[in-house]
Formats: structure tokens, C-alpha cells, sequence
């Protein structure tokens, strides 16, 4: 089973610089839980205590996961994760 | 240093006076590799705040993707302070997550003057650049 993982620049230090990774598992929980097996500290830096962190975007394949139930969104084999750092600042 | 055209560089400060008083934001694509600004691209602010921007989620992913296949990625990274200078703030700091791109601050505090700079933003720390504009 292998679903894609798209990851950005800022976060390809955790993966040898690989601008894609492959992992499984039934949601996306599971899927990081996969991932942070092989690729160390990369789970950190997009889940913490409350959940996905606020201002990481994931995506699976054209939807954004906050609409499809977050970290418990089912996943599937053939699908792409793509994960962006959301673009966001103000005045102060 | 940031090279811009005189023509982006008009663009991005009539977004940002378009959209005053709330934040204005945006990026301008180039080549990848090239650290030439090319392709403007006026985001949508999901914050329509006067003192908080967000590219929208879905829009992100659109135009992320459309960069990916045209070899592209972001050169600047704009958006627009109303009330205050064109200095990056500590959020601004704190979610800038492009280390390759040009950070531009413009500010609408004041009708009457333009404030326009560049900023590289990485690993938390701000240097300000030269801004060279090139005439049309």
C-alpha cells in the first residue's frame, strides 16, 4: 500500500531533502504515525497536543483535511498528502 | 538584493492600496532557481483583517501546484501593512517558511508615500536587502 506524501521545502531537511515520501496506513494519523517511524522529528512539526498544527496545510489530494474530519481523515492507497506551511502574517 | 520590475513593483503597491485597510498579500513566481520575480499573482486575504493575512488554503494549493508544473517557485512573497511600517512583524517571523524568497513589505499607513522593502526571513532572523528596480 502506498500513499504520497508531498513534502515542502522548509520540512525536506527531515527527509534527506526528498520532495516526496511514500508511507500507509487507514488515516491520516495513522500515515504520520508511519512516517515519523522512518523520518525522524518530521511528525513534530505537524501535529502537536491539540492536534494538525494550526498553520500547516494538508491537503489530501484536492481537499483540505479540516474539512474531511483532520487527523482521523481515511486515506487510501493511490492518494497524495501534500503538506504546506500556511502563508500568513500580520502587524504585529 | 532584490531585482523587480518597476512594472511588479507598481502592481504590488496598487494591490496593497486596493485592498487598505486590511492586509494585502500575494507572490510573484519565477523560475526556479532564477531569483527573478515574473508571474504576479494577487492572493485572496482568508483574514480580510487589517492587521492579520492568510493566503486562503485551497488557493495556496493552486498556485503551489501551478508553480510545481511550470518549474516555477515563489521569488517574492508580499503583503501590505495599514497602520504600521513596512518592517516585518514577530508573526510575520514566526511563519515565514519560504527561506528563498524575497519577504516584500509595503505599507499603506500614509496616502501619500510609498513604503516599499525586501527582507530575506530565515531560521527567525530579518536582513533587510537593496531593492534594485529595473525600468520597463
Amino acid at each position: 500500500m502506498a500513499i504520497e506524501v508531498r513534502i515542502p521545502t522548509i520540512l525536506r531537511s527531515y527527509t534527506g531533502g526528498e520532495k516526496s515520501i511514500e508511507g500507509s496506513g487507514a488515516t491520516l494519523d495513522e500515515l504520520f504515525a508511519d512516517i515519523s517511524g522512518r523520518y525522524d522529528g518530521l511528525r513534530e512539526r505537524l501535529i502537536d497536543e491539540a492536534g494538525l498544527r494550526r498553520f500547516i496545510n494538508v491537503y489530501l489530494n484536492d481537499e483540505d483535511v479540516r474539512f474531511l474530519g483532520g487527523l482521523s481523515a481515511p486515506v487510501r492507497d493511490g492518494d497524495t498528502v501534500t503538506v504546506l506551511p500556511a502563508v500568513a502574517g500580520g502587524a504585529r | 538584493m532584490l531585482t523587480i520590475s518597476a512594472e511588479l513593483r507598481a502592481k504590488i503597491l496598487a494591490h496593497a492600496r486596493a485592498d487598505h485597510p486590511d492586509e494585502a498579500c500575494g507572490v510573484i513566481a519565477g523560475p526556479a532557481g532564477s531569483d527573478l520575480p515574473e508571474r504576479f499573482i494577487p492572493m485572496l486575504n482568508a483574514e480580510r483583517s487589517p492587521t492579520f493575512y492568510r493566503f486562503d488554503s485551497l488557493e495556496q494549493l493552486r498556485v503551489w501546484r501551478e508553480m510545481d508544473d511550470r518549474d516555477e517557485e515563489p521569488v517574492v512573497i508580499y503583503h501590505s501593512h495599514t497602520a504600521t511600517e513596512a518592517y516585518p512583524s514577530r508573526t510575520d517571523v514566526s511563519y515565514a517558511s519560504e527561506p528563498s524568497a524575497h519577504y516584500v513589505l509595503v505599507s499603506t499607513r500614509d496616502p501619500d508615500a510609498d513604503e516599499f522593502r525586501s527582507f530575506r526571513i530565515s531560521d527567525g532572523a530579518i536582513s533587510e536587502e537593496d531593492v534594485l528596480v529595473q525600468p520597463e
